[in-house]
């Protein structure tokens, strides 16, 4: 019959295609440009070397809930998972990562530099292979602020002289900290003000000054969007995607680099791969993260590699063929004011404070 | 259609109120693109209780009133927005010189019963603009995507380029994008290859499920039907939570202990999830249409020798056709626009055009996705128009009259 025929001419077809490619490995990111950048520096020279075929899902988002659920199905389909420091701390803590030797498993530096010493304290988990520093700040549209540019992140509060929405992500990390910081608490004791209950009352109260003022954000591009529509006149997201929307799209907006919160974005290999399937993810790595990958990566998207090595060797932009060192987060001229997110704080903080902002949200 | 009924020209009490209230909705909008929403609507009535009045007690030349109204409303168009605005202030002028004549002339009642009275003459127009207002309700989101998927931007933005109709704001690279993308290329086969095949299985599955299910000795006949139906009606994230533990074990037991090809399992688990998923809507429209089919005919064509297969095929499965075809578009579409379920089933070598779009708009809004979409929909009026062509051209041939 002809559905049975229909059937069996698709498993042939299916049979085919997968034994052409036999070598093959699925690599989890975030999709969209910074994607595209792992694929230009990583994936592709990857593939002329060994003939290993990648595919790409754009999952990273959810990595640890499916990576819990595949662990638990026993049925795990990623080689090589792209996640922010955060997610990779706890999915090591969860035993859904595999530990890295930095000194056996990861290229030293040109210079003979250890790994371990080229990457530094930015090696923050036993799992974690860092590959970018990012930061998530503001930008503003120039052309809604007047004469007076915000340099200051409290312009972000000030809505006397900046009138106007405001995008923030929908979640207390980092908002909590820029309220902090503009309600006159000092840098250095935002952390010990918001482990107590009034801290953190007096953080969402000062962002209640501007509730009514605020689009909440949860993807990445919303901001982009809707600066771009002059939906807002200023909002936060990560730095990369504001490069894109000023040098690659034209939009009339500028960075806003003040109090930018810096974060790690990198690998994990899940646990519980076959062997041939972990020696694979593993050379991967290896290669994906040398000095001159890294800082490859950088020539199409403005993320600051995470080798020590790699920042003398980033160069120009690929198609713009501006210079990408002032773009980057670490820049000294960018980094003059900057905070660090803390780890520890929101591992063992988090919940909470996502329990009480979201019920104050809901308000 | 020739006049029924006498007409008459009406008072200017009731004109004049009629054609302000008008003026005052259509007001509003031009009000809210131009900052003042009550100005809007102060100025809309006043503007048209005027034009009226002038109309009808001074100019008293239908022609010549309806291309001042026309020239003046697109002059103005432009004057507040640019040539887009124009366009809508040509088509605003028009739609009320005809109104305010419309109404004035009582050409309303022109086409109506003559017994009918003023309330039922008011209920029928009703009628008409809630059936109007319902219809551009579910059209307009449709309708937007398709101009933006023209934007030279990489943004879901109308710019001013666009609105003044530049030729410079529009482009076709999103549509090259999406013909030259490998990641969209990709998911476009998948989903070519998954969708048709599970509608093949769903249909067969289906048609055979809903004969079965009419023959009235099959015991527990409901409680199979609301089984089978269940897929349906279940929240689609449970199923798919179930079905990823599910095919998990059984791709764990192909891939392992039969050493199937890894692709190929992963392409018969998203096809059989999603054939579980049309199977519903074809049981549905079987069962429906075998509802008028009359049962003496299998007795006839038994009685004549002709063994049940031969029943099926000859005589029965024709005349349900129309049944069984809009069954199998359903399925068809449902395993086309279906993103949950092949998010956990599949991996990412199964990537479907829906799961593309979903990761697209999350990560990056770019139009892309709208060129996609304008491409679906146009792919999917097609199908459907070719459908119902069909349906029609048979039941012709048939000597039904269409229904």
């Amino acid at each position: 019959m002809k559905p049975t025929k229909t059937l069996l001419t698709a498993a042939a077809l299916a049979t085919a295609a997968g034994s052409l490619s036999a070598e093959e490995m699925t690599i989890v990111s975030w999709g969209g440009a910074y994607s595209n950048s792992q694929l230009k520096a990583y994936h592709e020279p990857y593939s002329e070397k060994t003939g290993v075929t990648i595919l790409n899902d754009d999952s990273s988002a959810e990595a640890v809930a499916k990576l819990r659920a595949m662990n638990e199905a026993g049925n795990i389909t990623w080689d090589v998972v792209d996640v922010v420091a955060a997610d990779a701390i706890r999915l090591c803590d969860e035993g859904l990562a595999m530990e890295i030797d930095p000194d056996t498993m990861l290229a030293a530096a040109p210079d003979g530099t250890s790994a371990a010493d080229d990457f530094g304290d930015l090696l923050v988990s036993d799992c974690f292979i860092p590959q970018i520093v990012y930061s998530t700040t503001f930008g503003y549209r120039t052309d809604m602020v007047g004469d007076t540019p915000p340099t200051d992140i409290c312009a972000v509060f000030d809505l006397e002289t900046y009138p106007g929405k405001r995008s923030l992500e929908k979640r207390p990390i980092n908002n909590m900290e820029w309220a902090l910081l503009c309600d006159g608490v000092a840098k250095d004791d935002v952390y010990s003000v918001l482990e107590t209950p009034e801290g953190q009352d007096q953080a969402l109260a000062k962002l209640g000054t501007i509730k009514d003022s605020v689009v909440w954000w949860s993807a990445g591009a919303d901001t982009p969007q809707l600066l771009a529509d002059g939906e807002v006149v200023m909002g936060s997201t990560y730095n990369g995607r504001l490069f894109s929307v000023i040098e690659e799209q034209k939009q009339p907006v500028a960075m806003l680099w003040d109090a930018q919160v810096f974060d790690l974005d990198g690998w994990i290999i899940p646990a519980g791969l076959s062997e041939e399937r972990q020696k694979r993810a593993l050379d991967y790595i290896m290669f994906a993260t040398d000095t001159q990958r890294l800082a490859d990566q950088a020539k199409y998207i403005s993320y600051g590699p995470a080798r020590a090595s790699s920042a003398p060797l980033v160069g120009q932009h690929a198609d713009l063929g501006i210079e990408m060192s002032p773009h980057m987060p670490t820049d000294p001229e960018n980094a003059k004011n900057t905070f660090l997110y803390n780890y520890e704080f929101w591992a063992d903080y988090r919940d909470d404070i996502d329990a009480k902002f979201q019920a104050w949200l809901a308000q | 259609m020739a006049a029924l009924t006498p007409i008459s020209r009406k008072p200017m009490s009731v004109v004049l109120p009629t054609v302000a209230l008008a003026g005052a909705f259509a007001g509003m909008f031009v009000g809210a693109g131009n900052g003042s929403i009550p100005l809007g609507i102060l100025g809309g009535a006043v503007l048209m209780t005027g034009l009226a009045w002038v109309f009808i007690n001074v100019l008293k030349n239908e022609q010549m009133a309806r291309w001042i109204t026309i020239l003046a409303f697109g002059i103005a168009g432009i004057l507040l927005s640019g040539p887009m605005g124009g366009v809508l202030g040509l088509l605003g002028g028009w739609f009320f010189a005809w109104f305010i004549y419309w109404l004035y002339e009582g050409r309303y009642r022109q086409k109506l019963l003559p017994y009918l009275t003023a309330k039922q003459v008011f209920y029928h127009y009703l009628f008409r603009v809630i059936c109007g207002a319902i219809f551009v309700f579910l059209i307009t989101p449709i309708l937007v995507v398709l101009p933006l998927s023209f934007n030279a931007q990489d943004f879901f933005t109308f710019t001013p380029e666009m609105l003044r109709l530049d030729p410079e704001g529009y482009s076709l690279k999103h549509y090259r994008d999406f013909f030259t993308n490998n990641e969209w290329q990709r998911s476009f086969k998948n989903s070519l290859i998954i969708a048709p095949i599970a509608t093949v299985i769903s249909v067969s599955l289906g048609t055979l499920a809903a004969i079965g299910l009419s023959q009235s000795h099959v015991p527990g006949r409901r409680a199979i039907m609301g089984i089978l139906i269940s897929p349906m009606i279940v929240p689609l994230i449970i199923s798919a939570t179930g079905m990823f533990f599910f095919y998990s074990d059984i791709g764990r037991f192909l891939e392992g202990t039969l050493g199937m090809n890894k692709n190929f399992v992963g392409y018969l688990k998203v096809i059989l999830a999603h054939a579980v998923l049309g199977i519903p809507f074809v049981i549905i429209t079987v069962t429906a249409t075998l509802v008028g089919f009359d049962r003496s005919l299998t007795r006839a064509a038994a009685n004549m020798g002709a063994g049940p297969v031969r029943t099926f095929f000859s005589i029965q499965m024709p005349l349900i056709l129309p049944g069984v075809i809009s069954g199998g578009l359903f399925a068809f579409i449902t395993s086309f626009d279906e993103v949950v379920v092949v998010l956990f089933v599949g991996s990412a070598s199964q990537k479907t055009l829906p799961w593309q779009m979903f990761t697209g708009l999350r990560e990056q809004i770019s139009p892309t996705i709208l060129a996609v979409a304008t491409i679906l929909v146009v792919l999917s009026i097609g199908l459907l128009a070719t459908v119902e062509l069909l349906r029609r051209r048979s039941e012709r041939l048939r000597g039904l009259s269409p229904a």
